[in-house]
């Protein structure tokens, strides 16, 4: 109870604080901060007295590197005690988080939080606002893709952990044994699957049984913009350009059975690319750590390309997966809390985490020669950092997620999952998952167009 | 309540409380508390946009022309109609094998038979799952070597059965035993007897045995029809395996965790939960009076 009190007053005491001319110096040309901002800024001083001042800070991840970071930041701060919670990967962390904000109790400080997700928490009121932190001025540290995927409207609830800028791995070794070119285009790649598959019925070029995620990251490379979020103001349009450059490729795929039906995550999933029965994996430069740890088999066989184009000769990218840490708008210490997520997303973590083996979102690592110098045995001494550096600089500006996403993603499987399984055609599906998602925004209060 | 009770009545009608008064406290905390607050629950709809608002009765409008929800309905009546009946029957057939007197090591059927059902679901489903993989699993595997082209259990067109296959497999036993203890209690005399009238095996089950285990029968089927309903383990658990066979709203059940763990739609929820709980009893409580109306 005391400490409870304590740590308010100490709350209350950094909100009120005049705050230092920090936000000035690194302001741009658009900052036209006008709403969203909160109008007491708390400064990198308070911060850091909250820092030594110590305290608790219960912190739900499931990323695995957290852990060598949260050892480093209590070195480096004695007074602080964080309690790192792996409350569910994903979605089941989310459910939890949700349960945890209804209830009204049990909400930890800070909570990884995917791109995707973040709209929707951002939305409703459970995260605070960074504004608060002035953290508009770390925008120059981060690469523009996962920067922006942090931003709701005027708000920033959440600093970049990662991001997964995308790429082509392969089995180098079995498209070698079957003479099978790098597609460099999806047109090529549907062309690669057929001869594959026919010279070995029993192998894939890829695997896919419908993956949410994956197709809104094809379908934001080929340029398409299915979901435009304005506020309250939601257009759901899966008829654009780029979502058909998508089905016309994967539909062929999917109706010459030219796809692993193998469920991504499960153990078949990496013992096909390990025995080379699933040949190439179009994901996040997250990929390399899971691969080394989960498919040992394909060491050495595998290579990474540029992710294969929608037009010959594009250089387009798109990201797939990636999460921030957010802090909890109940937190009782909001500036601790800040502090950590600078320490393990901007400061000194960022490093313990690569070192590890994850992928980062900020501008000075990936630029830094020994990085992107870095030569992965998984992929033979090559230099994959150098490729996923590429691709999170082609990144296709422009790209939002839905404020209600992780429903709508929950209903991917019902309705453009029955093209994988049945004759219904992908447009259909895709048509269908439109409507459910509208049917739930329109439900929950949005104007959905 | 206590303002009734000043009413001066007979003194009796205290003692009576007192006795039943801790079992209806837990009752009323566990039991009736829990379906006061969905019912609380279904009245209202909170939204992401403009927060919480009392609804009335819109929650069940809904409902009652969401399609998803009839095709769920559907689905665990069609599940009812077939999977109850051939189990009851293969259940039903081991009772009377085992108590027929004529099996050489009754005991070690008994507990065979009833093993699977000291399997929890959730392992049973899992082991299923693995044997039904059509790439990797069993399935798979005989496929290879045999060359046979044993069609996919886990595609849409044949889960429903696939999970029939597993419910029955861990239920047979369980039904076996009830219908086996209530044939237990048929006295040896009327064996004896029906024996001196000349009456055969079939006979003796036929005017004997099945009127005598009736009551079972009709209570097998009713914990039968409710399990059907609240089919959950078994979806939930194949549905990593075939996610686009097992839809959000597979079963009842199922669409009612979905909509609260997705998409936060708790009075949604809680109103699908309610309907179905009342369907549930209609149908339950019909059954038991058929069943005993006509003996």
């Amino acid at each position: 109870m005391a400490t409870m009190t304590r740590r308010r007053l100490l709350a209350a005491a950094a909100a009120t604080a005049t705050a230092l001319a920090l936000g000035a110096c690194g302001s741009d040309d658009d900052s036209t901060d006008g709403g969203g901002a909160a109008s007491a800024t708390v400064s990198t001083a308070d911060v850091d007295a909250a820092l030594q001042k110590g305290g608790a800070l219960t912190v739900w991840a499931w990323e695995p590197t957290l852990k060598q970071v949260v050892a480093k930041f209590q070195e480096k701060y004695p007074a602080v005690k964080v309690n790192l919670v792996n409350a569910g990967t994903g979605n089941d962390q989310y459910t939890a988080l949700q349960n945890a904000f209804a209830a009204g109790t049990g909400i930890p400080d800070v909570a990884q939080i995917e791109y995707f997700a973040l709209p929707q928490f951002a939305l409703g009121k459970s995260l605070a606002d960074l504004n608060a932190f002035s953290a508009e001025s770390l925008k120059d540290k981060y690469t523009p893709g996962p920067w922006n995927a942090v931003h709701s409207g005027k708000g920033i609830y959440g600093l970049p952990m990662d991001s997964g800028p995308m790429a082509l791995f392969y089995n180098k070794e079995l498209l070698d044994k079957h003479a099978i070119a790098v597609p460099t285009t999806w047109t090529e790649y549907l062309e690669a699957a057929r001869k594959l598959h026919k010279a070995d019925p029993k192998a894939y070029l890829g695997s896919d049984t419908g993956d949410a995620g994956f197709t809104t990251s094809m379908i934001w490379q080929a340029g398409g913009k299915p979901y435009q979020v304005n506020g309250t103001e939601v257009t759901i349009n899966f008829a654009d350009q780029g979502s058909a450059e998508f089905v016309k490729v994967w539909q062929q795929l999917i109706s010459e059975k030219l796809l692993a039906p193998t469920n991504p995550w499960t153990d078949q999933w990496f013992q096909g690319m390990a025995n080379g029965t699933i040949a190439t994996l179009a994901t996040g430069a997250w990929m390399p750590a899971n691969l080394t740890s989960s498919a040992p088999g394909g060491s050495g066989k595998w290579r990474v390309a540029p992710l294969p184009q929608w037009q010959a000769g594009a250089r387009a990218s798109a990201e797939n997966g990636g999460s921030s840490l957010a802090v909890t708008e109940k937190s009782q210490a909001k500036n601790l809390a800040y502090g950590f997520l600078r320490y393990a997303n901007e400061g000194d973590g960022v490093q313990i985490r690569i070192d590890n083996g994850a992928f980062p979102a900020t501008t000075a690592q990936l630029n830094s020669p020994e990085f992107l110098g870095k030569e992965f045995a998984y992929f033979g001494g090559q230099k994959a950092n150098e490729i996923f550096a590429e691709s999170a600089r082609n990144v296709v500006p422009g790209w939002s997620y839905l404020p209600f996403q992780v429903y709508a993603n929950s209903v991917f499987n019902d309705t453009v999952g029955k093209a994988y399984v049945s004759a219904t055609p992908l447009a259909d599906g895709l048509k269908a998952w439109q409507d459910q998602s509208a049917k739930y925004g329109t439900e929950q209060g949005f104007t959905v167009k | 309540m206590a303002e009734t009770a000043v009413v001066p009545t007979r003194r009796r009608s205290w003692a009576g409380w007192r006795f039943i008064g801790p079992f209806m406290a837990v009752f009323a905390l566990v039991f009736l508390a829990p379906i006061g607050y969905s019912i609380y629950l279904s009245l209202f709809k909170n939204r992401l946009i403009g927060g919480n608002s009392f609804v009335g009765l819109d929650n069940y409008r809904q409902a009652l022309h969401d399609p998803n929800f009839w095709s769920a309905l559907g689905r665990v009546s069609l599940f009812l109609v077939v999977q109850v009946p051939i189990m009851l029957f293969l259940a039903l057939l081991v009772a009377l094998a085992i108590d027929s007197g004529r099996l050489y090591g009754k005991s070690f059927f008994r507990v065979t038979v009833f093993l699977p059902y000291a399997v929890p679901a959730v392992v049973a489903t899992l082991m299923w799952g693995f044997m039904y993989g059509s790439q990797f699993g069993l399935i798979g595997s005989i496929n290879d070597s045999l060359g046979t082209a044993i069609p996919d259990p886990l595609q849409p067109s044949w889960i429903l059965a696939a999970i029939g296959n597993i419910v029955t497999w861990e239920f047979v036993g369980y039904n076996m035993l009830i219908f086996y203890s209530a044939l237990r209690t048929v006295p040896g005399s009327l064996y004896e007897s029906a024996e001196i009238d000349g009456a055969g095996e079939l006979r003796i089950i036929r005017s004997i045995k099945l009127p005598a285990i009736r009551g079972a029968l009709v209570i097998a089927t009713i914990f039968s029809i409710i399990g059907s309903f609240q089919l959950f383990n078994e979806p939930a658990i194949l549905q990593n395996l075939a996610p686009n066979a097992i839809t959000t709203y597979f079963t009842p059940n199922y669409y009612a965790y979905s909509l609260s763990f997705a998409g936060q739609q708790y009075n949604y929820s809680a109103t699908v939960a309610i309907i179905m709980g009342v369907i549930t009893m209609v149908i339950a409580y019909v059954v038991q009076l058929r069943g005993t109306k006509e003996r």
